[in-house]
C-alpha cells in the first residue's frame, strides 16, 4: 500500500465580492468549499469538472499561488500553509506545476535557456554555475526538444514545444509532485498525445506524482489512476479509474459521462444521453443542500436540505467515495480493455519520445 | 446497456433527433446545394505567401451534415470564412476557385448580392459567442435586426419573432430575457442566441465554426443535440467545422478531413471511423484516448504541421508520416476514388486501408 | 485574427532550416522598426537636434548673445542666414543653441518621469491592496494638477534671474515638468503591470519560489516596459513644447540662456512686419516635437505585433 505523499484536508477558498460606494465585501464566490483528499506515491490522481468547479484553484492552492481561506495541505509530513521564507521555498522544490496556456505560461523575453535555468538560479545549490547550461540541456532533451535550440526564444516554438518548455521546467528541480493544470487542453488534438505520452514515460523514468486537472474526461481516464470529479467548489465523486468511469455513483458524474462524444459512430443509437436541466448554478451563490439538486434527475426534497458526505458508498461491486444521498452505480458507458491488443501497426512508432528526432528535414 | 427509466429525462442521440423531425412543420427549400470548386485562398504575409487553401472541392446536399475536420494550420475555418465571403481581402486573395449556390458563383457576386445571400441563404454561427454578439444591444434586438434587415419587417413585429427563436433555441424564460444583454448570459446560452440569429431567416446552409470548443461538455452535447434537431427540422445542409473526432462522429453524414489546405480524404462517417485511407486520419484516430476504452497506447504523429508559407514538395504531410517514400516527396497524389464512394489523396492508400 | 497567422507560425522552427536564428522580440522589433521609413526620418532629426544641444559650434560660428542693434530686424542674408530678431540678434545661432534647452529637459524630464512614475506604478501594480491604494491616491492628487498651470505655479514660485546659472535654470524647469508629469507614467506602468501581473509565467516564477524582486525584475517589468517606452518618447516631445511654453510666458529660461519659446516671444511683437523672426524657431520647435511623436509611433508599431 502506498502511502498518501499529498493530503488536503476540508480545503476552502473564497474570494470576496466587492461592491458599493464604500468597496465593502457584499459577497463571496465559493470557489472551493471543502476539498479533501489523498494523493499516493507514484500515482496520477485525476480532478475533472466543467468551468466553475473549482478545480483551477485547487491547483493553485496546492501550490501555494493562493492562500486556502482555511483547510491544510500536508506535503510529505510537513504542513505547507504553515511554512515560511526559507522553509517554503525549500518545500517548493518538490512541488511544481505545469500551467494550460502555451502562450503564456513561458516569459516572452527571455530565451528557453533562461527560462528552463531559472529553477537552478533560484535555487542555486542544487546545481552548481558550471553544469547549468548542461543541466538545462539535458532537460531539454529529456522532453524531446532539440538541446542546440536553447537560445531561441518562445515565439519561435509552436504550442506543443512550448508546453515541452514549461514540463522541463517543471522537473527541473526533480519535484515529488507535478500539478498539471489542463496541460494538453490548449494544444491541437495531433499534439496532444505526444504531450501526454511525455508526461507517461517522464512519470514513470523520475517516479514522479501527478495531480492531473483537466475537463477532458478521455485524456483523464487514459492518464490517471484514480479520478475526482468536481462540481462547484465540492467533490461529488473520487475513486478508481475504473470505479469512477465504469461504476459511476453521483448522477453528476453520471450525466457528464453520458454527454461525452466518442469517436466511434457506432455507437449513436446505443449511447443513452442524460440531459441536465438548467444552467450550473452561480459559484457565489451555491443552492443550500447538495449543490447539484437544483439539475438533478434524482434530486428529493432532502438534498435541498442536507448537503451529502463525501464517504464511501457502494458502487455494485465494491465501494468509493460518494456524496449523494441517493448514490447508485449506473453503467453509462462500456468499457473495454485494449491493453492485451497489440499496439496499432502500420508504421507508426509506439512512442514519439523525441519530436525533433522524427522531424525530417524539409 | 442500461435501460432508461422515464423519470430521468435521458433518451438516445438518435430517438432526440426523430423526434425533431416528426413534429417539424417546417417546408423544406428544394434543390439549392452548395458547390465548392477547386477553391484556393492565399495570405499576403510579412513571412511570404502563406497558402491557406490548396484546391478544395466539395459539394453540400439538403439536410446533410458534413464535417470539415483539421486542425489549426488546416485551412478549416478558411474555407468557410471564404464561402461567407467574410475574408479580409488583402491579405487573403482568392486566386482561383469557384463557390457556387444554387449554381451561381458566389465570389464573382456583386457585394450587394452576396449580402443578400449570407443571412437569408447561407448563415454561419461562430466559436466564441461572447465577442460575435454586440455587447452594447440586447439580445432580443440583434436577432430582431435580421428580420428588420433583411425582411424589412417593423420593430415589434420582429421583436415578437425573435422571442419565439428565443423558445425554439431553448432560452428559458425568453419573453423576459429578450431584453438582456449578452453579458448577461452564459456560454452555453450565448451560442443558442447566435444559432437564433443564424436560422432566423431559415437559411438553406448552415455553416458551424467550432460552435463548441469553448463551451463544457454537457452544455456542447445540448447544443449539438439543438443543431441537429434544427437541421433536422429544416433540412438545411450542416457544415460543421471542427478538430473534435467525438462531435464528429455523434453528428456527422460525411467527412472531409483537412491538412495544410487540401482536403486529404473524404468518407462517410462510419467508413471514415471504421477504416481510414490517409494515414493522417488513420494517425489521428489512433492518438486520440476513447472514454470506453482502458489501456489504450496513444500512439502519436510525430513532428509539426506544416508552416503554411513553406508546405513541403509532393505530399504535404510527408515529413511525419510513416508510410512516406520517396515518391511522396516528389509526386503530389491528387484525391482519387480508392474505394466505392470514399476518396484519399495518398499514394499508399491501400495499405493504409488494410492496415 | 485570421487563419494566417496562425498558419505561420504552426512551425517557426522550419523557418530558419538550420541555423539556431534566436529572433528575440527586441531584435524582431529592431527588424520592423528598421523598415519604417518614418523611424529613420525622425532618427536623423533627433541626431541633428542633439548635436545641436551638444557641439552648437559645428553648426555656426556666431555668438547667440551678439546683439548688432544696426541690423536689427534683417531678412535672411547671406551672413545671418534667418536673418536677425528685433534685438539684432542673429536667429540662425540662437535657433542653433536653443536646442540644448530644448533636449535638455526633454531628455531629463523624461528620465525622471520614468523613475518616479515607473517606481511608483510598479509598487501600485505589483503589491495591489494598501500599496495600490495610497500610491493610486496620491498619484490622482497630482494629476488632478493642471499641467501647464501647475508648471507656471512652480516656476513662478521660484523665479530665476539674470545671474542664476544655467544648470540651475534648467533643473528648476525639470523638477516643475516632473513632478507635474510622473502620475501618467504612473498609471500606464500600473495597468501595465496589472496585465503582466496575472500571465502564467509570473505564477511559474512564483511556484518556484522567486523572490518579489527578483520576479519584477526578471518578468515584470522587462514585459511591462513597452507601452511606457512608448509614451515617453511622445511625451519627450510634449515637455519640449512645455519648456518652450514656460519660456515663451519668461517663466523658463532667461537671458543669457537661449530657449525657443524666448525667441518666440520676442518675435511677437515684429510679428506683421518681420515674420521670419517668428517662422524659424517656430519651425524648429516644431520638428524637435514632431521627431519625438514620430519615433514613439515607430517604435509603438513595431512592438505592436496586432499592426503588421
Amino acid at each position: 500500500m502506498a502511502e498518501a505523499i499529498l493530503t488536503a484536508t476540508d480545503l476552502v477558498k473564497y474570494y470576496p465580492i466587492k461592491g458599493g460606494v464604500l468597496r465593502r465585501t457584499v459577497g463571496q464566490v465559493k470557489a472551493v468549499d471543502g476539498v479533501s483528499f489523498e494523493l499516493y506515491k507514484g500515482e496520477t490522481l485525476g480532478i475533472v469538472g466543467e468551468s466553475g468547479c473549482g478545480k483551477s484553484t485547487l491547483g493553485r492552492l496546492l501550490m501555494r499561488l493562493e492562500e486556502p481561506t482555511s483547510g491544510s495541505v500536508v506535503f510529505d509530513g510537513i504542513d505547507m500553509y504553515k511554512q515560511r521564507g526559507k522553509a517554503m521555498r525549500k518545500l517548493r522544490r518538490d512541488i511544481q506545476i505545469v500551467f494550460q496556456d502555451p502562450y503564456t505560461s513561458l516569459n516572452p523575453r527571455k530565451t528557453v535557456g533562461d527560462i528552463v535555468g531559472e529553477p537552478f538560479d533560484i535555487h542555486s545549490d542544487v546545481v552548481p554555475k558550471q553544469g547549468r547550461r548542461r543541466a538545462v540541456q539535458d532537460l531539454l532533451d529529456k522532453v524531446g526538444l532539440n538541446p542546440e535550440h536553447i537560445n531561441r526564444y518562445p515565439h519561435q516554438f509552436s504550442g506543443g514545444q512550448r508546453q515541452r518548455i514549461g514540463i522541463a521546467r517543471g522537473i527541473a528541480l526533480n519535484p515529488k509532485v507535478l500539478i498539471c493544470d489542463e496541460p494538453v487542453s490548449a494544444l491541437d488534438v495531433s499534439v496532444q498525445a505526444q504531450v501526454v505520452n511525455l508526461m507517461e514515460r517522464l512519470q514513470d523514468e523520475l517516479g514522479l506524482s501527478y495531480i492531473f486537472i483537466a475537463h477532458d474526461l478521455s485524456v483523464v481516464r487514459h492518464i490517471s489512476d484514480r479520478v475526482g470529479v468536481m462540481y462547484l467548489g465540492k467533490m461529488a465523486e473520487l475513486g478508481d479509474e475504473d470505479q469512477v468511469y465504469s461504476r459511476p455513483t453521483h448522477p453528476y458524474t453520471q450525466a457528464l459521462l453520458s454527454a461525452v462524444p466518442v469517436p466511434d459512430p457506432t455507437l449513436r443509437e446505443k449511447r443513452e444521453q442524460i440531459v441536465l436541466k438548467g444552467d450550473v448554478p452561480s459559484p457565489a451563490n451555491p443552492p443550500s443542500g447538495c449543490r447539484f439538486h437544483t439539475r438533478c434527475f434524482k434530486a428529493q426534497d432532502k438534498c435541498k436540505v442536507d448537503v451529502p458526505e463525501l464517504i464511501l458508498r457502494p458502487d455494485g461491486v465494491d465501494q468509493h467515495l460518494s456524496a449523494c444521498h441517493f448514490a447508485a452505480p449506473r453503467e453509462i458507458i462500456e468499457t473495454i480493455d485494449v491493453s492485451e491488443i497489440d499496439a496499432p501497426t502500420g508504421g507508426w512508432a509506439a512512442e514519439t519520445a523525441s519530436e525533433w528526432a522524427a522531424e525530417k528535414p524539409s | 446497456m442500461t435501460t432508461t427509466a422515464p423519470s430521468d429525462a435521458a433518451t438516445t442521440r438518435g430517438e432526440a433527433r426523430r423526434q425533431a423531425t416528426a413534429s417539424s412543420a417546417y417546408k423544406p427549400k428544394d434543390g439549392c446545394l452548395l458547390e465548392v470548386d477547386d477553391l484556393f485562398v492565399e495570405f499576403h504575409t510579412e513571412d511570404g505567401v502563406a497558402k491557406a487553401i490548396n484546391g478544395v472541392s466539395f459539394n453540400l446536399y439538403q439536410g446533410e451534415t458534413l464535417a470539415i475536420l483539421g486542425e489549426s494550420g488546416s485551412g478549416k475555418s478558411v474555407t468557410a470564412q471564404a464561402i461567407m465571403g467574410i475574408l479580409d481581402m488583402p491579405p487573403a486573395r482568392i486566386p482561383s476557385g469557384q463557390v457556387r449556390y444554387c449554381g451561381q458563383d458566389l465570389l464573382t457576386m456583386p457585394e450587394e448580392q452576396r449580402r443578400k445571400t449570407r443571412g437569408p441563404e447561407i448563415s454561419m454561427v461562430f466559436q466564441d459567442a461572447l465577442s460575435s454578439l454586440n455587447p452594447v444591444f440586447p439580445v432580443g434586438w440583434q436577432i430582431a435586426e435580421m428580420f428588420r434587415q433583411h425582411r424589412g419587417m417593423n420593430k415589434s413585429d420582429a421583436l415578437e419573432r425573435a422571442v419565439k427563436l428565443m423558445q425554439r433555441v431553448q432560452i428559458p424564460a425568453a419573453k423576459e430575457r429578450v431584453k438582456a444583454y449578452p453579458h448577461q448570459f452564459s456560454g452555453g446560452m450565448r451560442q443558442r442566441i447566435m444559432i437564433a440569429m443564424a436560422i432566423a431567416l431559415d437559411p438553406a446552409v448552415l455553416i458551424a465554426d467550432e460552435p463548441t470548443t469553448a463551451l463544457d461538455v454537457t452544455v456542447q452535447a445540448q447544443i449539438m443535440a439543438l443543431l441537429q434537431e434544427l437541421q433536422e427540422e429544416r433540412q438545411m445542409g450542416l457544415i460543421l467545422i471542427t478538430h473534435d473526432l467525438g462531435v464528429v462522429a455523434d453528428v456527422a453524414d460525411k467527412i472531409a478531413v483537412m491538412y495544410a489546405g487540401r482536403i486529404v480524404e473524404r468518407a462517410d462517417v462510419y467508413d471514415l471511423y471504421r477504416q481510414p485511407a490517409h494515414p493522417y486520419t488513420k494517425g489521428l484516430l489512433e492518438s486520440i484516448p476513447r472514454l470506453d476504452q482502458k489501456g489504450q497506447t496513444l500512439t502519436a504523429i510525430g513532428g509539426l504541421p506544416p508552416n503554411l508559407t513553406r508546405i513541403p514538395p509532393g505530399c504535404a504531410f510527408n515529413p511525419r508520416c510513416p508510410y512516406a517514400q520517396d515518391i511522396c516527396t516528389k509526386d503530389r497524389p491528387e484525391l482519387r476514388e480508392v474505394l466505392p464512394g470514399r476518396q484519399a489523396a495518398c499514394h499508399f492508400s491501400e495499405e493504409v486501408l488494410h492496415g | 485574427m485570421t487563419d494566417a497567422t496562425l498558419a505561420v507560425s504552426a512551425d517557426p522552427t522550419a523557418t530558419h532550416a538550420g541555423e539556431d536564428a534566436s529572433r528575440s522580440l527586441a531584435s524582431d522589433a529592431w527588424r520592423h522598426l528598421r523598415r519604417n521609413p518614418l523611424f529613420w526620418i525622425s532618427v536623423v532629426m533627433i541626431v541633428a537636434f542633439v548635436l545641436m544641444a551638444l557641439v552648437p559650434q559645428l553648426f555656426t560660428s556666431t555668438d547667440p548673445n551678439e546683439a548688432i542693434l544696426r541690423q536689427a530686424r534683417e531678412r535672411p542674408n547671406a551672413d545671418a542666414w534667418f536673418g536677425r530678431d528685433i534685438q539684432g540678434y542673429d536667429i540662425y545661432s540662437r535657433c542653433i543653441y536653443g536646442a540644448r534647452a530644448s533636449i535638455l529637459v526633454g531628455v531629463f524630464t523624461t528620465l525622471a518621469t520614468v523613475l518616479i512614475g515607473g517606481f511608483a506604478g510598479i509598487m501600485a501594480g505589483f503589491y495591489g491592496g494598501i500599496s495600490d491604494s495610497v500610491v493610486s491616491r496620491i498619484t490622482d492628487i497630482f494629476f488632478a494638477i493642471p499641467f501647464l498651470l501647475g508648471a507656471i505655479l512652480f516656476m513662478a514660485t521660484f523665479p530665476n534671474t539674470v545671474n542664476s546659472p544655467y544648470a540651475v535654470v534648467v533643473l528648476k524647469v525639470v523638477l516643475a515638468l516632473a513632478i507635474l508629469g510622473w502620475p501618467s507614467i504612473a498609471r500606464l506602468m500600473r495597468s501595465s503591470v496589472l496585465q503582466v501581473k496575472p500571465n502564467d509565467y509570473v505564477q511559474a516564477a512564483r511556484a518556484l519560489g522567486a523572490t518579489p524582486l527578483r520576479i519584477i525584475r526578471s518578468h515584470v517589468l522587462p514585459n511591462s516596459m513597452a507601452p511606457v517606452i512608448v509614451v515617453s518618447t511622445i511625451n519627450l516631445g510634449a515637455y519640449i513644447a512645455a519648456e518652450a511654453t514656460l519660456s515663451f510666458l519668461g517663466l523658463g529660461l532667461v537671458y543669457p540662456a537661449v530657449s525657443w519659446g524666448v525667441m518666440i516671444s520676442d518675435a511677437i511683437v515684429a510679428l506683421r512686419t518681420t515674420p521670419h523672426i517668428l517662422f524659424f524657431p517656430s519651425l524648429f520647435l516644431s520638428l524637435a516635437v514632431l521627431a519625438f511623436i514620430m519615433l514613439g509611433d515607430a517604435v509603438r508599431d513595431a512592438y505592436d505585433p496586432k499592426t503588421r
